[in-house]
């Protein structure tokens, strides 16, 4: 393309942005979010009409919620992760290896002799731990984040299936069932865990140097780097990030199902990336927002509860759920195309 | 084999169907009939169930029903008994919850069942322990949880529990082994298990492995699937390059079994004996036709399920199984693991699954 036509097209653009406020608002964050909260209203009220007062209750809300819960979780480090420039293909895999490790027997005699916050630090520690293992070889051992992330789900699933004997490994530790399934002013402490996560994700994001130098990383790394940023080791706190988040998700899967195992978590990757690209986070890196992420996933667990209460088939689900991710990913397209230029 | 000592096999075979099957699916038969004859024995069942007094309509039953997804013809049928037993009675709302993988999908349905307050829950739990908390929860809320297959780790998380035997099944399996076998101490035993980490495939494990030690046999070469086609070819393409000489191969599961068959067809191998498990339609339809390695297979119902919603139904109406003199549903019913071969699988071929 020449540069005339370039700069044609460009002014032609301008001039149609100019004069429509509306594209405006729709382009920028907020009016992004707005948009997923009217689909997410949209579902509700086809939920409504096909499950009726089922649906708009506030057990119902909380089951929804408690769906969400796990998958949000790791959606919050996923975010990181990919608005850094990144991916995490073995988030699933990490939460198995977590919840396997923080439930082994010796994890559960020293919880045992001791406090069950062992099992937390274990499952935090290692999830950690398998980030760190993906930042470093990604960051300085320049392996692309997919191809990383690829070989970490293969290995941690693996070596979660040795430690458990690809057993179900039982909680019997008192004090950790204890505090992860109780309520909190009527609230489940499940879902206060994801609300606290993106309450800590959206200040960490928005209000702190590390969210600015995430942004920079992702949408140029050698500007970045340029502007004295260290990219690399940057990178590396983006997947002990994500890592540490596996291991929260880890700790709420196992209370959720008193149990760990290595077939915990599968395919949960699946859902965090789709989550976070519908929330209007740029798979390229560089844009996206905690806000947009958390109404992803509300509304993942929104339709598969709508499914689930009108007996309708996960075929179905699936189909539906990719439209919306290639609806919401040409969406974006259309927009940064017109807002990028 | 004579004629009479066939007919006696037969006899022994389908009376011991009767009284397992009927008791089980509840065969509300007050008559003490259980239908000497060879060609009632499949039927059995389903002519006893219809005649009795329980299943005269009565109160309404809302059954929310969950299992995994259906991914192998076994698990397919677990859900489409279910579904036709309900069927068969007006006086019962089967809620089906579609089949999944995923444990939190699984919990979510459960709580949907809960927050419908529905009047009991069928549950074949992905993995029985990680669904106990949510099962306990249920009951908790008064909603009584019929167990099938995969067994809770805490018992008062289930009213009621309906399990197949696996190591029944083992034990079949391997006495089958022992009898073909004949007292060869020197014959090569092969395995393919189904998903190595259930509970349900260790049972089955031990039970060949006790069986086969009573007549001096061992398991010479064991690999595990995951009751997937794609799953058994490539365990069996791995066991028959390991191991160049077999005399009898144990599969766990016909679904993974046509895997496994067509490995076996690939590898031009037919020197050994192989029985399946689970008993599918396919599966019998060899075990009949006589020109393939597939001998024999041992049944693991498939209507387990289709058990529970019956069990329910009784449940919640406040009904018992005529057949026992108790007044409650009892608390734990395990089904029979009977061997299939050419001499029976006329009687079993009716009640088979499609993988």
């Amino acid at each position: 393309m020449s540069q005339d036509s370039v700069r044609v097209e460009k002014a032609a653009l301008e001039t149609a942005r100019e004069p429509n406020p509306v594209l405006a608002v729709l382009r920028s964050s907020v009016g992004r979010n707005a948009g997923l909260v009217v689909a997410l209203l949209l579902i509700c009220i086809v939920g409504s009409i096909t499950a009726g007062s089922r649906f708009a209750d506030w057990d119902n809300a909380t089951t929804i919620l408690r769906l969400a819960a796990v998958t949000g979780v790791v959606s919050i480090g996923m975010t990181f992760v990919i608005i850094g420039g990144g991916i995490d293909l073995s988030v699933g895999a990490i939460v198995a290896l977590s919840s396997v490790w923080c439930t082994t027997v010796a994890t559960q005699e020293l919880a045992q002799d001791t406090s069950w916050v062992w099992m937390v630090v274990v499952a935090l520690l290692v999830g950690s731990a398998c980030g760190l293992v993906n930042g470093l070889l990604i960051a300085y051992g320049g392996i692309v984040p997919f191809i990383m992330t690829l070989a970490m789900l293969a290995s941690a699933r693996g070596l979660a299936e040795i430690i458990s004997d690809k057993k179900t490994q039982i909680v019997n530790v008192p004090g950790f069932d204890d505090f992860f399934d109780r309520d909190v002013l009527g609230i489940d402490v499940q879902i206060w865990l994801f609300a606290l996560v993106s309450a800590a994700g959206w200040v960490l994001l928005n209000r702190t140097t590390f969210g600015r130098r995430t942004v920079a990383v992702g949408g140029n790394p050698e500007a970045a780097r340029l502007a004295g940023i260290n990219v690399k080791r940057h990178t590396v706190y983006l997947y002990v990030l994500i890592g540490f988040c596996c291991g929260i998700a880890a700790l709420m899967l196992v209370a959720k199902t008193t149990t760990g195992s290595s077939t915990h978590g599968t395919l949960l990757e699946l859902d965090a990336i789709a989550a976070v690209v519908i929330g209007g986070t740029l798979l390229t890196g560089g844009r996206g927002t905690i806000v947009g992420t958390v109404l992803g996933v509300l509304i993942f667990s929104t339709i598969t509860n709508i499914f689930i209460l009108n007996n309708r088939s996960f075929s179905e689900q699936s189909l539906f759920k990719g439209a919306i991710i290639v609806a919401a990913v040409l969406l974006q397209q259309r927009l940064a195309s017109r807002s990028s230029t | 084999m004579s004629l009479r000592s066939t007919t006696l096999r037969r006899k022994r075979i389908a009376s011991g169907l009767v009284a397992g099957v009927a008791v089980l699916s509840l065969a509300a038969c007050t008559s003490n009939d259980s239908g000497g004859g060879d060609d009632d024995a499949a039927d059995a069942p389903t002519t006893a169930a219809a005649a009795g007094s329980n299943d005269e309509s009565g109160d309404k039953v809302v059954i929310g029903f969950s299992a995994p997804a259906a991914d192998h013809g076994w698990m397919g049928s677990i859900t489409d008994s279910a579904k036709k037993e309900a069927a068969k009675y007006d006086d019962v709302e089967l809620k089906v919850a579609e089949g999944t993988n995923d444990v939190n999908v699984q919990i979510s349905q459960v709580e949907t069942f809960i927050n419908d307050k529905v009047d009991a829950i069928v549950l074949l739990p992905f993995d029985g322990a990680a669904m106990t908390p949510i099962a306990l929860k249920a009951m908790a809320a008064g909603i009584p949880v019929i167990n099938v297959d995969r067994e809770f780790d805490d018992p008062n998380a289930a009213r009621v529990t309906v399990l197949g035997d696996n190591y029944g099944m083992g034990v079949s399996a391997g006495a089958w082994v022992c009898s073909e076998a004949d007292g060869n101490k020197d014959a090569v035993v092969a395995e393919i298990a189904g998903i190595d980490s259930l509970p349900l495939t260790q049972d089955r494990s031990q039970g060949f492995k006790d069986a086969l030690a009573e007549c001096g046999l061992d398991v010479d070469n064991r690999v595990a699937a995951d009751f997937t086609v794609e799953g058994g070819e490539e365990a069996a393409t791995n066991l028959l390059q390991a191991a160049p000489k077999i005399d009898f191969l144990w599969n766990h599961d016909d679904d993974q079994g046509v895997g496994v068959l067509a490995a076996i067809k690939n590898a031009d191998r037919d020197e050994f004996e192989m029985i399946g498990g689970a008993g599918s339609k396919n599966a019998m339809d060899l075990i009949k036709s006589g020109d393939s390695v597939l001998k024999a297979t041992v049944i693991y119902p498939s209507t387990q399920a289709a058990d529970g919603v019956k069990l329910a139904r009784l449940l919640v109406q406040g009904k018992a199984m005529s057949d026992l003199v108790e007044v409650e549903v009892p608390r734990k019913v395990q089904l029979y693991a009977p061997v299939v071969t050419a001499d029976n699988v006329d009687q079993f071929i009716g009640s088979a699954f499609k993988s």
